[in-house]
This record gives structure tokens, sequence and C-alpha cells, in this order.
């Protein structure tokens, strides 16, 4: 059976081995916290994605919560959809939105759904879900404030198995030949797909090598250590005249031993009690 | 049509600044002037039909006026995903300028025919349908397309079509535009079948049948109150479309009569369920399938009968 690649496998193990803060715990039990209360969602998905959103929140976007549509903001597209918990925690952490539509999560009339839409939700950028949508979009930003000499930034973050949509590789050329540097693309590397291992469903490597022949300055980072995540997000654009891309290395359910690299965590249409229980306990 | 509908991006563009324009792989010198004049609205994207509607989906979403285009099939079908959810869910001001609508490209056979299009489009909440039928209602209707809200399907037909809309009878995006009184027929068009239906109903009044015709360049969102009026007070009722029957023009009517409970005898003409593949121009294959002036007038006194 066809294995990680060597570049890659070394930075799954310091992935694997990063050690996550309080912060970082208390982000998670809340995602879990949202996963439990709906009953479902795409747990690995989720887990892998915290200290990218957390990293960029925290310290690197320029935003509003009082002013969703302040036209000056930085943007910030989650194009995997599907890992949508952590963000709707970040985003009520920061107000955009009361926390208590955390416990009403894909709930029949609430205002979160299992993947995020624009129109409902104050913060989200770019209604998300079917993949290989969000860095077109994210483009289109970024041209829109550079018309405007506006100094907005986009971020799209995808996830790795996405990165098997044509139209990705359709939005990478022309930002690439466009040299649109406020374009940020964020991927979230966790080596699995719904299926497999993304190496043995469709093999992504040599990933970075793909974004430097578009044209992208590209950036690979430890997906889970804050302190680097945020040294390499406040270098954008990573050159002047190249749009920037960071792979960042991550483990999928990340924090929960039973559900790191596990794919019968990427999507629970049945979370348990125990289960849940099981999460917290990893997560205390 | 197509020369004309773009000169008019150019237009309204030169006056508002948040017009912008994307291309896919255009003809050499497509809108020129537009790129040479406004360089920086101006985007020729190459052969990427989801990143171009993606994109304009991303300008759109920072309050800009999108004109999108290319071959019509190549944004219904290559790229509905993106229409749906960027462009549709957001409903965003972007215009689909879709060349080649119906049966224009006939010689190039199947991958090119856009004979499904109304009905791809129409069934998507928030999109409007637009089919001129000649250079002068798309003059008429490209100014009311820019502060339009949500996106905006916009067929267009071959090109050099005869003139037949008529500068009295107003154009407003919704609006259907009753040509000709009748109480025999009433034939309902979209698109280039007013010049078809037009012929028909001269031959038919020379056989002594008074047939009117309502135009309905907006397909959605569908005039149901002025199609329900004019029907009521014709025998029958003739849609002609360069469409697939399922979903389309006729279709939209079927659904009016069905969900108003107007008893009318309904004929609906267009393409069976089939690839009309024959190759040779519109107009012939738009004959063979009995969607030209012949064809309706036949309809017409088949069903009278």
């Amino acid at each position: 059976m066809k294995s990680m690649r060597d570049c890659a496998k070394i930075w799954h193990e310091q992935a694997m081995n990063a050690v996550l803060d309080e912060r970082s715990l208390g982000l998670r039990r809340e995602a879990v916290r949202v996963l439990e209360c709906a009953e479902r969602g795409h747990v690995g998905a989720s887990l892998s994605l915290v200290e990218i959103l957390r990293v960029l929140y925290d310290h690197i976007l320029r935003y509003d919560p009082k002013r969703p549509d302040w036209p000056g903001r930085d943007r910030c597209i989650l194009s995997k959809g599907h890992g949508c918990v952590p963000l709707y925690v970040m985003l009520a952490e920061k107000g955009f939105f009361p926390a208590e539509e955390l416990s009403r999560f894909c709930r029949h009339g609430g205002l979160l759904g299992g993947h995020p839409d624009a129109t409902k939700v104050p913060g989200i950028e770019a209604s998300t879900g079917s993949l290989g949508h969000g860095l077109s979009v994210g483009l289109g930003m970024a041209v829109s404030a550079r018309m405007d000499n506006r100094d907005s930034r986009v971020f799209v973050i995808l996830g790795d198995g996405e990165c098997n949509e044509g139209s990705v590789w359709e939005a990478c050329m022309s930002a690439g030949v466009k040299g649109q540097d406020n374009l940020s693309l964020v991927v979230d590397y966790n080596k699995y797909q719904s299926y497999d291992a993304t190496c043995r469903v469709l093999d992504l490597e040599p990933l970075a090598d793909k974004f430097v022949s578009f044209g992208w300055a590209v950036q690979e980072v430890n997906g889970h250590d804050v302190g680097a995540l945020r040294e390499v997000f406040s270098r954008v654009p990573l050159e002047p005249g190249r749009p920037s891309a960071f792979i960042c290395h991550t483990v999928k359910g990340k924090g929960v031993a039973c559900a790191e690299n596990n794919l019968e965590w990427h999507h629970k249409s049945r979370i348990s009690c125990e289960q849940a229980q099981d999460l917290y306990r990893a997560l205390a | 049509m197509r020369k004309k509908c773009l000169n008019m991006v150019y237009e309204l563009a030169r006056e508002n600044e948040s017009i912008c324009f994307i291309g896919s792989d255009l003809g050499f010198r497509t809108l020129e002037e537009f790129q040479r004049d406004m360089p920086g609205r101006f985007f020729m994207e190459g052969i990427s039909e989801a990143n171009v509607v993606g994109m304009a989906a991303g300008l759109a979403l920072d309050g800009r006026v999108v004109y999108a285009n290319t071959i019509a099939t190549f944004f219904t079908r290559r790229a509905l995903d993106q229409i749906v959810i960027d462009l549709c869910q957001h409903k965003v001001r972007v215009r689909l300028i879709g060349n080649g609508g119906g049966l224009v490209y006939a010689p190039l056979g199947s991958t090119h025919l856009a004979i499904e299009d109304i009905a791809l489009m129409r069934c998507l909440p928030n999109m409007t349908v637009v089919c001129p039928c000649d250079e002068k209602e798309m003059e008429r209707f490209m100014p009311q397309s820019v502060d339009w809200p949500g996106p905006i399907y916009i067929r267009l037909a071959k090109g050099f079509d005869p003139v037949v809309s008529r500068e009295d009878l107003a154009f407003a995006i919704g609006r259907g535009i009753p040509f000709r009184e009748g109480g025999d027929a009433l034939i309902v068009t979209t698109g280039v079948t007013l010049q078809q239906a037009l012929a028909a109903a001269q031959e038919l009044e020379a056989e002594g049948l008074a047939a009117g015709i309502l135009h309905l360049p907006t397909v959605k969102p569908l005039d149901v109150e002025m199609l329900l009026d004019l029907s009521a007070r014709a025998r029958i009722v003739v849609t002609v479309e360069e469409h697939t029957l399922m979903g389309g023009l006729g279709g939209a009517v079927a659904e009016a009569f069905a969900d108003n409970g107007l008893p009318r005898r309904l004929v609906r003409l267009g393409i069976p369920d089939i690839f009309p593949d024959f190759y040779g121009t519109q107009l012939e294959v738009m004959g063979r399938l009995g969607i030209d002036a012949r064809g309706i007038r036949e309809a017409v006194i088949r069903n009278l009968d």
C-alpha cells in the first residue's frame, strides 16, 4: 500500500508531536460541545483546523465584529466548509453573533448549518461546502481590493482533499499569473480525506512544487504550532508580486488520540454521549 | 446581438466604475476598446469557466457589477455548481452573457447547443433569465440590467437577427410584451422565436385566423399576470421556444396555467427529448423541429380544428 512520502512524513510527525496549550484545548472542547449538541459533524476535519483559525483570528486578520461588512477588513474564506465548527466557535467568541447560537448547530431554524452560509452568518465571507469554490471567490475579492487600492488581504483555507478539484488549479493559475500578492491560500494538510489517506486516494505530492510552478510563494509550517503559524502568516506576502501558499501540516482529529488519523472520525452522523465524554476526557 | 450586448457593457462601464468584465477565451479583439480604456476592470481569464464564475462572485460580493461572457453551455453546464452557490445563493450582481443560445451553433453539434440552458437557469433561486429577440431589445434591456438585484442569465441569439422589437412597446425586466392581438390563438415567444411567430401570424391572418403574440423576453420572473390575461382571451395558446420542451418557456407557461387553474388548450413547440445534432443552419434545424413560422402556422391550424 502506498505510504506518505518522506518529506510529508517528517512534517506529519512534527504535527503529531505538537503540544496543545490550554487555549487550543479549550477551543476544541467548545467545538466538541457544538458537535455534541447536533450529535453530528465533521470531527476530524474540524480538529485539524483549530490552530490555523486561532492564529488568523487572534493575531492576523483585521476585522470588526460590530461592522462585519467594514470595507477595509481582511477576508477569510473557509473553502473547506465542512470544517465550519471551529470557525463558528471563533466567530462567536469574537462577538460576530451570540454564543447561544452554537448550541443550535444544525438544528431546524438555527443560524448555523453544517456548512457556512454567508447570507445568514455575520463574519462568513462566502458560502462554501461544495469543494473547490473558495479560491476563485477569494481571488475576485483580492482583485477587487486592489482595484480600490485597499490594503485588504484575503485568506482562503482549503482542505487537502479539496485540492483534488480542478477548479482549485484554475484559480491557482490565474492568481499566479496575476501576481496577486494580497491573496493567501492556507492548506489544512491533515493527510486524510474521506475515503483514505490523500497519498492513496490522489496523491498531492509534491504539493509545494506544484504551487511554486503555478507562480506562488510557498511556506510549509507545522499547522499546530501557534508560534510558527503566527510568524509565517505575519509575513504575508511571502514574496512581493506573488500570491502566498501556506502548506500547514496538521493532524486529522488533532488532540484526541482515538480520533487522530482515524477515518472513522471524518464525519459522524451520530455522536453518542459516551463518545462525546471520551472526547472531553482527551481534551481535559 | 452579441456585438450590441458587449458594446453596451463597454458603454455602461464608462459611466459606472463598479462595472467589470470577465471573458474566458473570447474571439480575437473582442471588446478591445474596453481593455484599452478600462484595463483595470477587464479580465480575460482563459478557458476556466469555474474560475470565471467564482471570481465574478468574489468581485460582486465586494459590491461590483460583473458582466461575464463565454459560450452559453460552458456557463450553464460546465460551471453550474459555481452559478448555483457563488452567484445565486449569494444573490450577487453577476450577468452571464451566454453566446449561442438555442440552436445557434447547429453546425458544431451537441457539445455547443444550448438547448437546456433556460431550464437549468430557471430553477435556480434568485436567478433572472432574459432572452432578447434582437439587438434593439438588447439595447433597451442592458441599462436595466445594471442595478437589477441578483444574477442574470442573458441568452444571446446568433446576431444579425431581423429587428422586430418596437420602441413603442416598452421593455422592462419581468414584463411581457404583447405584440399582436387576435382571439383565435395566442402565440407565446421568447428570444428569436418572436420573428418566427410574427411571420406565422401574418400567414394565418391571410387565411382568416387572428393570432395574437405575447413576447416574454424575461422567462424568469415570468409575467404570469399578463400571460393569464391574454391566454384567457384566446381559444388556444401556442408556446414557441428554441429549447427542450422540458422546463423552458412552455414548461413555465404550463406551470402558470396549472397553478392558476386556467383551462386552456396549450400547445408547446420546442425540441423533444433528443440531442438535435442534425448540423446545417440554425434555421434548418428549427424548421426540422417545427419551431419556425411554418411549424407554428401548422400547429395553430391543427389545434384549432
